[in-house]
């Protein structure tokens, strides 16, 4: 379809619109990282002068952010590999089987998605607290396994389901038993699927903020969101904002660049949930 | 005919010539794997999420010791107070700050779930028209997704600061982050931003599965883009929206990283249900927590069932289209009811 020029160049300027809309912001981050400290209130759009402070900074021994992004990614590593440990024989049996209350199943567990995390939250918190499990990282695992689950459960359903049933079939009149179809065809096959509902388990863990602060208070284990929205200034008021930025960058450019790259999978696995 | 898995002609053929013996075992067989394999998941669900609900109902009708004793420690040992922790919810300044929470909740909820449709909805026929640089734009609104909340949060609280870019731009001095009705806008700014690229995306991918000739025939017909807007577009995409909005909405409603971030705890102006119950919990208060966290509970299921009940969002639609019957176009009569027909 090739429109008239004034169309073509109103479709432009809608595109240039939305992508200021959403990166904007994004830069505006960016750009306050690498101002040097005494620019920090500087408004002007590309900084006078670039630096590396802010970034120093971020790792300085105060903050403990080292340890903050390795809590983070054990948090939410261990999350992503249980949840699909446990999810993928769920979403198959959902996807394959037929049995009586499959749909009542599938009802359940998206409607746990529903579920407010803070509900969850106060009785863990106590439980947590009477068997000494506060300030360890199965305190933050488990709880996670509760939104995660259900939304990894909902995506290898969908994924499962674009799989061509005849495949398998073939397999087992072939002789293979249910399990080695599973095995042998489903899995190669739903790698890529997997794949991406890995990354979103992983991005939503890698995101959680409510767990996180409730089940610790030591600051060795907080995770990295935590940790960050915790960085000190000199008084309440005087918050250090340019470590802030800083630390945000550093937080949130591995998982842009991992989304930018497997774009299309990330695409298709958010929209098998609500389209369809 | 149970051993139709999922309706295709050809998995019914090969299961009838099977002959009646073997499939019966096979459906024993079915039952037993499908439990089997359904076990971990509901078992894991029932510790980490139906455990809470049930031990946060029991824990809301209890209250610890009368507070601190005189060398500040906690009294220990809890007692039964029935709905106490409940009446106490609704009465006096106690009673002043639920509402105020509530109406918050509320508030952000429509406010932002209203302007994230609008924009996602305009975003994506934006995208759509789009004849170049579709591929550009679709990554750039995967960022605001991928930031997470709370960061987000800090990176609006510095765009919000007194002297910061947000009044840069306007030319014009507005406390954004001091308690009032602007904390509120700053709030619900942040959050359209961060989710209104989602709903765009799930409004894109619905737009492009109508088929192109049914535009061409409306052409046709003489409808206008307006009319083609009202008339094509929005009844094709409303289930994709619906299912979308009822996400959002969801989601809002147990709002607490963002104010938290942005403007901080025990704000009056941004205060939500999940940080007065959360607030009250890190007191040690878990009796009148529970009891915030019951309520909450309780409105989001309210919210969730007259939703799927008076817009008839379809959230399992897929999966009844894959058992035997055409899908319908008929209201659906709640939610668990639906899901068992």
């Amino acid at each position: 379809m090739t429109g008239s020029l004034p169309r073509r160049v109103l479709s432009y300027l809608g595109l240039a619109v939305v992508a200021g809309y959403c990166l904007a912001p994004f830069y505006w981050m960016a750009v306050s990282a690498f101002r040097r400290p005494q620019d920090q209130f500087d408004n002007s759009i590309v900084p006078a002068r670039w630096s590396w402070e802010n970034f120093h900074a971020v790792f300085s021994g105060d903050n403990g952010f080292g340890r903050a992004l390795l809590n983070s990614l054990v948090v939410a590593g261990c999350t992503t590999v249980l949840t699909l440990l446990i999810g993928t024989f769920t979403a198959y049996a959902l996807a394959r089987l037929d049995f009586r209350f499959k749909n009542a199943v599938l009802g359940l567990i998206v409607a746990t998605t529903m579920f407010p995390g803070i509900s969850q939250l106060v009785p863990l918190l106590k439980l947590f607290t009477d068997i000494e499990w506060i300030n360890t990282y199965q305190a933050m695992v488990l709880p996670s396994l509760g939104f995660a689950l259900p939304l990894s459960v909902w995506l290898l359903t969908a994924f499962f389901r674009q799989l061509p049933y005849e495949l398998e079939q073939a397999a087992m009149v072939d002789g293979c038993t249910r399990g080695q179809a599973f095995r042998k065809i489903i899995i190669p096959l739903a790698a890529p699927g997997v794949f991406t509902t890995a990354i979103l388990t992983f991005i939503a863990a890698w995101n959680e903020f409510l767990i996180a602060l409730s089940m610790v208070n030591k600051k060795e284990m907080q995770t990295a969101t935590v940790a960050i929205s915790k960085f000190t200034g000199v008084s309440g008021f005087d918050q250090p904002f340019g470590t802030q930025m800083a630390a945000g960058v550093i937080v949130t450019v591995p998982l842009i660049a991992v989304v930018l790259v497997f774009q299309r999978r990330i695409v298709a696995g958010l929209t098998a949930g609500g389209v369809k | 005919m149970t051993t139709t898995y999922d309706g295709t002609p050809s998995a019914a053929d090969t299961a009838a010539a099977d002959g009646a013996r073997p499939r019966r075992r096979d459906v024993q067989g079915t039952k037993r794997l499908a439990a089997l394999l359904l076990s971990p998941t509901l078992l894991v669900l029932a510790l980490v999420i139906g455990y809470p609900v049930l031990a946060g109902f029991r824990e809301s009708l209890y209250a610890r010791g009368e507070g601190l004793d005189a060398n500040g420690f906690v009294v220990q040992g809890e007692r039964f107070v029935g709905l106490d922790n409940y009446t106490a919810i609704f009465h006096g300044d106690r009673g002043d700050a639920f509402w105020n929470a509530f109406g918050n909740t509320t508030f952000f909820t429509v406010t932002t779930v209203v302007l994230e449709t609008v924009i996602g909805v305009a975003m994506a026929l934006i995208m759509q028209q789009a004849f170049r640089g579709r591929g550009f734009v679709r990554a750039s609104i995967l960022v605001p997704w991928a930031i997470p909340t709370a960061i987000s949060g800090l990176l609006w609280r510095w765009i919000f600061q007194a002297d910061g870019a947000a009044n840069a731009v306007l030319r014009h001095q507005v406390l954004w982050t001091a308690d009032g009705f602007q904390a509120k806008m700053a709030v619900v700014i942040a959050e359209v931003w961060k989710t209104s690229p989602f709903i765009g995306l799930l409004v894109l991918a619905g737009l492009q599965m109508i088929p192109r000739d049914v535009y061409e025939a409306a052409r046709v017909d003489g409808a206008g883009p307006v009319q083609q807007f009202w008339r094509i577009t929005l009844p094709l995409v409303k289930p994709a929206l619906l299912v979308a909005v009822l996400f959002r909405m969801l989601d809002v409603l147990r709002m607490f990283d963002l104010p938290a971030v942005l403007i901080g705890v025990n704000q009056k102006s941004v205060e939500t249900l999940t940080m007065i119950a959360w607030f009250e919990a890190s007191n040690l208060r878990y009796g009148s927590a529970a009891a915030y966290a019951t309520i909450l509970f309780l409105y989001i299921a309210l919210i969730a069932y007259l939703f799927v009940k008076l817009l008839g969002a379809d959230i399992i639609g897929e999966a009844r289209q894959h058992t035997k019957r055409p899908r319908r176009n008929r209201p659906v009569k709640g939610k668990r009811k639906k899901v068992t027909a």
